[in-house]
């Protein structure tokens, strides 16, 4: 589970001189009846989703599991405070702002772009652990792949329009069409700087207190291809566990059970920090 | 690998190898290391010692954490107005940010929270033994440590404990410095340091002299001035008063951008001293000597409202004092005048009177350590001070690292020894090793240190160990 040693970063001068302005941040949450002694979850959401995503089903199940959860909504989406300049940074400071706030040492589930956003957080948050669900780490190769599935929502995009997914790319055919068209219709969309630096960003730095990091998503995901979910894994040293079946909003897809059902189990098995330095 | 030992406390399980010469049992703790404080430097060392995979003891003198930050420990230097002097971002542990919609500059109430919260998030009071006073320090064989302690305040019986490996986190600003002034003793009115000052009541209608122009000696000059029925504030040289905003940004802030754009610090003193001449003015207008020294040499004083009082005459800026008398105060240029109370605002010295001076290399005994990068100690691999620094900037992010260097260090030392032998050869020859542009010398500045010139010192030092 242990990713290679990096060197990290100390110096930030840019980042000491320049702080990223605060924000109203929307965070929706569900306790536990009974504190277990589990540590919280924080929920991030992918590029055009909010905290509801999560409220719809994963909140509320995780905490009947005995595990507090929190999900924020990145600023600009949801209901956050409108941020139509916001960066990669921007949204990483938002979670990294909301996971130092909670009570105990969290663990961060990014969803999307989202576990991009979370990746970069694990770079200046020691978090318990971390959970990239369908993780969408950018660059040209997915700009390709989300072309061929779906032009005429992803070529607005390229020219700093918003990025439009289709239902056919978020969900299974399993979920209703009522359902389904709801949820479409309360899509937002990112900032275009943030949009342009998935495709153009760096990559995320090593993570600092070497939380483990498990990688999920489905082989039949129409926005994040099966080679990119490996290729996501393998920077952390594992495989992807697969839902085979699924859309890329696992957690709003008709099975969105089993995935954060995997998650958590996941979580009592690892109770500690997997691997040491 | 080895298993990090259990978290628990010591007791009658713990195993006993040896006896201390008074023939009490000495408690083997294995891998634990001990950390000596619960202060801001040592809680960021027990979070990262522990997320590095090693059990932690930490004693602690008083009953919370905090250290100096808490105003209820009778060593804690603040006062009721006490705010921080370097802005956020550089004073947060930098993979634990402050709240970002605090203040730029937090009241030291607000920094207690911070820390109160850093301990709960990271649970780290599992590993803190309040109420416990560490009385002696010794090396034994195999680079371990015993550690004796008791219950502050003398009581109870002493014990003692083996540790693999030992922090100081003890801090800097808890023994006062007062100088030696002739007539001290025949003087009628009151006498305090700062240490003892706590709220503005203290000056209320009086006339005081605060003696000592660091940020402590300003910031009751000030108070003085609103409070006081006069404040004549006495300082050795002339210096910059540095205002806490400029172009509507904290300063700090204006000047890492300068050091993030690496401009030279010539012209970064040149572009400072502009800046104050335009904004502040010129300081011997107001009866301010002129500065001695430019900007960047002295340890920095953020104060926008020295300067203000002055203007106002609530102040009276005064030379040096040269005596006391009984009833006044003469000063070096011969003036005598009649305070009722003086407050020294001269600082601190730090001060570790449970370890033999000569093993961090103090071999006058007059407090003034021979470290390299003011924290690893010439052939005592094993033992590190923690925040030994005075930083033109925040203390904690700086701490951090010295706490995540040492955790890396004790880790190399199982895995790669030979790695570790190389950083106590660069420990040796780098010991006393300065991190700052030239500095004008005193006790106080003997650690003073540049914040970005120390860091890139400490990253340099953790590549180096890692091999990379």
């Amino acid at each position: 589970m242990t990713q290679v040693s990096e060197r990290p970063r100390i110096v930030r001068g840019w980042e000491w001189a320049r702080p990223v302005r605060p924000v109203r941040r929307e965070v929706l949450s569900a306790a536990p009846e009974l504190e277990e002694g589990h540590p919280p979850l924080l929920f991030v959401p992918g590029f055009g989703h909010g905290a509801w995503a999560y409220a719809e089903h994963w909140l509320g199940h995780t905490a009947s599991r005995g595990f507090p959860a929190y999900a924020v909504s990145l600023r600009g989406h949801g209901g956050s405070g409108p941020a139509p300049e916001a960066d990669l940074r921007a949204y990483t400071h938002d979670v990294v702002q909301v996971a130092a706030g909670l009570p105990r040492q969290a663990v961060l589930v990014g969803h999307g772009a989202g576990a991009l956003v979370v990746a970069h957080a694990l770079a200046r948050y020691p978090a318990r652990a971390a959970v990239l669900v369908a993780p969408v780490f950018g660059g040209w190769a997915s700009l390709g792949a989300a072309l061929r599935r779906n032009p005429f929502g992803t070529l607005p995009a390229v020219f700093g329009g918003g990025l439009r997914l289709s239902r056919s790319q978020l969900f299974s055919r399993e979920l209703p069409e009522a359902e389904a068209r709801r949820y479409t219709a309360r899509l937002g969309r990112a900032a275009r700087r943030a949009q342009w630096q998935l495709l153009t960003g760096a990559d995320p730095e090593p993570a600092v207190g070497r939380p483990p990091v498990l990688v999920l998503g489905s082989p039949d995901d129409r926005v994040v291809p099966a080679t990119a979910l490996t290729r996501a894994a393998r920077r952390y040293g594992s495989a992807p566990l697969l839902f085979p079946g699924m859309g890329h909003d696992l957690m709003l897809d008709a099975r969105w059970q089993e995935p954060i059902d995997a998650i958590l189990d996941w979580l009592l098995k690892h109770p500690g920090r997997a691997g040491r330095p | 690998m080895p298993t990090p030992t259990e978290h628990g406390r010591p007791d009658a399980e713990t195993t006993t190898l040896a006896r201390s010469h008074d023939g009490r049992p000495i408690a083997d703790r294995g891998d634990t290391v001990c950390v000596i404080g619960a202060g801001a430097s040592g809680l960021t060392a027990i979070k990262n010692l522990a997320e590095h995979g090693f059990g932690v003891d930490c004693y602690e003198r008083e009953t919370g954490i905090g250290g100096a930050w808490n105003w209820r420990h009778d060593r804690s230097p603040v006062y009721a107005s006490t705010h921080l002097i370097s802005s956020r971002p550089f004073t947060q542990f930098p993979d634990f940010p402050m709240p970002d919609d605090w203040p730029d500059y937090p009241h030291h109430s607000q920094l207690l929270s911070y820390f109160e919260r850093y301990a709960d998030h990271f649970d780290l009071r599992r590993h803190i033994w309040f109420g416990t006073e560490v009385v002696r320090i010794e090396p034994v064989d195999g680079d371990r440590w015993d550690v004796t302690t008791r219950s502050t305040g003398g009581y109870g019986p002493e014990r003692t404990s083996r540790y693999a490996a030992v922090l100081i986190a003890n801090g800097h600003n808890w023994s006062p410095k007062l100088p030696r002034y002739d007539g001290l003793e025949q003087f009628r009115g009151e006498v305090m340091h700062a240490s003892s000052y706590k709220d503005p009541a203290q000056l209320r209608g009086k006339r005081v002299l605060v003696v000592g122009a660091g940020n402590t000696g300003c910031d009751i000059a000030v108070e003085a001035a609103q409070q006081a029925s006069h404040c004549w504030h006495s300082t050795r040289r002339g210096y910059w008063y540095a205002p806490k905003y400029v172009f509507g940004r904290p300063a700090d802030q204006v000047n890492d951008t300068l050091l993030a754009l690496r401009v030279p610090l010539r012209a970064r003193q040149w572009l400072y001293h502009r800046t104050l001449r335009l904004t502040v003015g010129d300081l011997t207008r107001f009866g301010l000597p002129a500065p001695d020294h430019r900007v960047y040499e002295t340890h920095p004083i953020a104060n926008s409202q020295l300067v203000y009082h002055v203007g106002h005459g609530a102040i009276t800026p005064v030379p040096d004092v040269a005596r006391l008398h009984p009833h006044s105060v003469e000063l070096t240029d011969g003036r005598q005048i009649d305070p009722e109370l003086v407050v020294f605002a001269t600082g601190y010295l730090p001060r570790f009177e449970f370890l033999d001076a000569k093993i961090l290399g103090d071999d006058e005994g007059v407090g003034r350590p021979r470290l390299w990068l003011n924290a690893f100690v010439p052939n005592h691999p094993t033992l590190a001070v923690a925040g030994l620094l005075q930083p033109d900037s925040g203390l904690f992010p700086l701490v951090h690292w010295q706490a995540v260097l040492f955790a890396r260090l004790l880790h190399t030392r199982l895995t790669r020894p030979d790695r570790a032998d190389a950083f106590a050869g660069r420990v040796s020859a780098g010991a006393g090793e300065r991190y700052s542009g030239r500095v004008k010398d005193s006790t106080r500045h003997w650690f003073e240190v540049g914040h970005v010139d120390y860091l890139r010192a400490l990253e340099r030092a953790l590549r180096d160990l890692e091999g990379k």
